[in-house]
């Protein structure tokens, strides 16, 4: 995806000279390989900096809450759907955005590609022309890969690629992926019994050091004050005693409930591995078999769970 | 002070023989990177790592650590009194440490153990601990050890000094527990011709270190005027204000006091949970006003602290080893030697 850096700069420009938008968020090159670091851009001059390549994981919409400017942001298909639902949820008027739509072929697993080439230092990873394969080096060796073994998770089963609401696109379209099997791995928790299932969560966290990479990262959790935070009364303890961190992680996941675009950016992030798209997964496979719902495709529809329907099939709330 | 050899194919071996004087804490393997675990039945050390995931910190300074206990149950004797939580300070051995994070605990020791205060837990286990360091034969390139106080096969945090030559390990003893604990494991001397080839290695890897921190000119510089710096907004643009710097960081620490009890039998415990001046409520005070509300104010005071109130206080250098955790695994990318450098390059 890296031919779009040029396209991105020219619309950033763009926007920035004619004064259709204030700041311009993006990502600029990271320091270390893959990673890109999200920069804002206010002068037309520093459009430059602007970089995109296939580890642009994180999820821009977290720079939208609060912000009274406005903004053009690049949006791919679970980005663009962040934002939808940040404006369903009124945290950023839709008049404020000129949002630059990114049709996405997917993030690369910074993890698989550093397990592919068996934890040996890696000072370079490249894109190669047309976006099929990419090459990482490191010293005495350099391996090309193909990109499509080694997306993200979430980018492997992903049928939203390009974005659902944007003012300007940087690319024609991309094809969708059809026929991906989204919740196999949720299928197989669901069929452990309960024991069973408490030790897998509990194996799952059992490393997690609190430190919240993953509800940072999310653009959902934009609480004043995150439920763990709360110090009067105080909810969940702050060691790392397993319920308490489970009941993070549980907590902040059914918070997620039918508002989750699966960006993967909580997974990303995490400094200690934890799988922890395992949690909110579920809750994505509950709404879309429960209500038919999908996060963030439609501005004019109200979430399933902040609305009340006098006709609503379920008996419970008749 | 003795050099002794360990051919690498017992070194497990020699590593289980001191289980009855230590507690022998080691990398371990697990998932996709490395920590440091205790060495007991079924352990498997694995010295084949660049870097621990998470720094040896915790081994003498743990994430959550009882202080006191209670009882809030009137019908008990001793209700409503603190008792100091029992502990276990037999001696310990952290074998593998890099000389990056067993220098750490120097930095971190001007806080927990000065003239003025004395953290009884954190000195105990401190004193009671033998760092027995592995030195670096081949650095990240995000390591910026060199410039950084330290370096790959720097001994001023270990008591025995370790080099891969390949096939064994060349132990230095530095210290006295360092000697006891190469009496302890045995082995033989080690020959002139494995000390030349230790000493080699050194030096190659000393000169193969990247470029390096900034850091020369923050001695001078006013702290009023770093502090109002006009680039602290954008250096923290991205910042998502995880914990993932301090706790990865093996010399920041910060910590929270809390209470616990349990609603059944009204036992409590006191706890200090390391705590992370990214987070907000590190600095909520009671009445509301949060004193650095803004995440800037909270990035700045994480650098501030690192590069120049450290300087300022014991005039000993950053508060910062090199280790390069930070740099690697911060989320979005915020890289410490990129601020450094404007740091220490602005000009009021």
């Amino acid at each position: 995806m890296i031919e779009y850096t040029e396209k991105i700069r020219e619309i950033a420009k763009k926007l920035l000279e004619e004064g259709t938008v204030d700041v311009f968020i993006g990502y600029k090159k990271g320091s270390v390989p893959m990673m890109n670091e999200p920069v804002l851009i206010s002068d037309p001059a520093d459009v430059d900096k602007l970089h995109w390549d296939s580890n642009c994981g994180l999820n821009l919409c977290n720079y939208l809450t609060g912000r009274k400017d406005r903004i053009g942001i690049l949006a791919t298909g679970c980005n663009s759907r962040n934002i939808v639902t940040h404006v369903i949820e009124n945290q950023i008027p839709r008049e404020n955005l000129h949002i630059v739509g990114v049709p996405c072929t997917g993030v690369i697993s910074h993890r698989a590609v550093k397990r592919a080439v068996k934890n040996r230092e890696i000072t370079e990873v490249v894109e190669n022309p047309g976006g099929e394969t990419f090459s990482v080096k490191g010293p005495g060796y350099e391996e090309t890969f193909n990109k499509a073994e080694f997306l993200q998770l979430n980018c492997a089963v992903c049928t939203h690629r390009n974005p659902v609401e944007f003012d300007s696109i940087v690319a024609e379209k991309v094809p969708e992926q059809e026929n991906v099997e989204a919740y196999k791995d949720v299928e197989k928790i669901e069929s452990m019994p309960p024991g069973e299932r408490q030790a897998f969560f509990r194996r799952t966290i059992s490393n997690c050091i609190r430190c919240y990479a993953c509800r940072n990262a999310c653009p959902l959790c934009y609480c004043p004050t995150c439920f763990v935070d709360e110090s009067k009364p105080q909810w969940v303890g702050k060691s790392i005693d397993p319920v308490d961190t489970m009941t993070f992680h549980f907590l902040r996941a059914y918070h997620c409930a039918g508002r989750c675009t699966d960006c993967g950016a909580c997974e990303r992030v995490c400094p200690v591995g934890i799988p922890v798209r395992q949690f909110t997964k579920k809750l994505n496979k509950d709404a879309l078999e429960l209500f038919e719902w999908e996060a963030g495709l439609d501005l004019e529809k109200r979430p399933p769970l902040d609305v009340y329907k006098v006709d609503d099939y379920n008996d419970f709330v008749k | 002070m003795s050099t002794k050899i360990f051919p690498k194919d017992k070194w497990v071996e020699v590593l289980e023989g001191l289980k009855d004087s230590y507690k022998v804490v080691v990398p371990v393997k697990e998932g996709d990177y490395f920590n440091f675990r205790p060495l007991e039945n079924g352990t498997r050390p694995n010295f084949d790592f660049q870097n621990t995931r998470l720094s040896a910190k915790s081994a003498i300074y743990p994430q959550s650590e009882r202080m006191f206990e209670y009882s809030l149950d009137s019908g008990d004797s001793d209700a409503f009194q603190m008792k100091e939580a029992e502990k276990d300070y037999s001696p310990q051995a952290i074998v593998g440490i890099r000389p990056c994070d067993a220098y750490a605990f120097q930095l971190v020791r001007r806080n927990f153990d000065n003239p003025d205060y004395q953290d009884p837990w954190w000195v105990k286990k401190f004193e009671t601990t033998t760092f027995v360091g592995l030195g670096c034969n081949d650095p990240c390139a995000t390591c910026f050890c060199s410039s950084a106080g330290c370096g790959p096969f720097d001994r001023k945090g270990l008591d025995v000094l370790l080099h891969d030559i390949g096939d064994a390990y060349v132990a230095k003893g530095l210290t006295e527990k360092g000697e006891e604990f190469l009496q302890k494991a045995g082995g033989k001397d080690a020959g002139k011709e494995d000390i030349k080839k230790a000493e080699a290695l050194t030096r190659d890897v000393v000169k193969k270190m990247g470029p390096g921190i900034s850091a020369d000119k923050l001695k001078d510089k006013k702290a009023t005027d770093l502090y109002e710096a006009p680039f602290w907004e954008e250096v923290a643009f991205a910042c998502i204000n995880c914990g993932t710097c301090t706790y990865l960081c093996p010399t920041c620490w910060c910590f929270d006091i809390q209470d616990e009890v349990q609603r059944l039998d009204q036992k409590g415990d006191r706890l200090r949970n390391w705590d992370s001046c990214m987070f907000p409520l590190f600095t909520l005070h009671a009445s509301g006003h949060n004193p650095r509300s803004k995440k800037h104010e909270r990035v700045r005071q994480r650098f501030m602290h690192k590069l120049k109130y450290y300087i300022d206080k014991y005039d000993q250098g950053i508060q910062c080893v090199g280790c390069g955790r930070c740099v690697q695994f911060c989320p979005v990318n915020i890289d410490i030697r990129q601020v450094a450098e404007k740091m220490n390059s602005y000009e009021g």
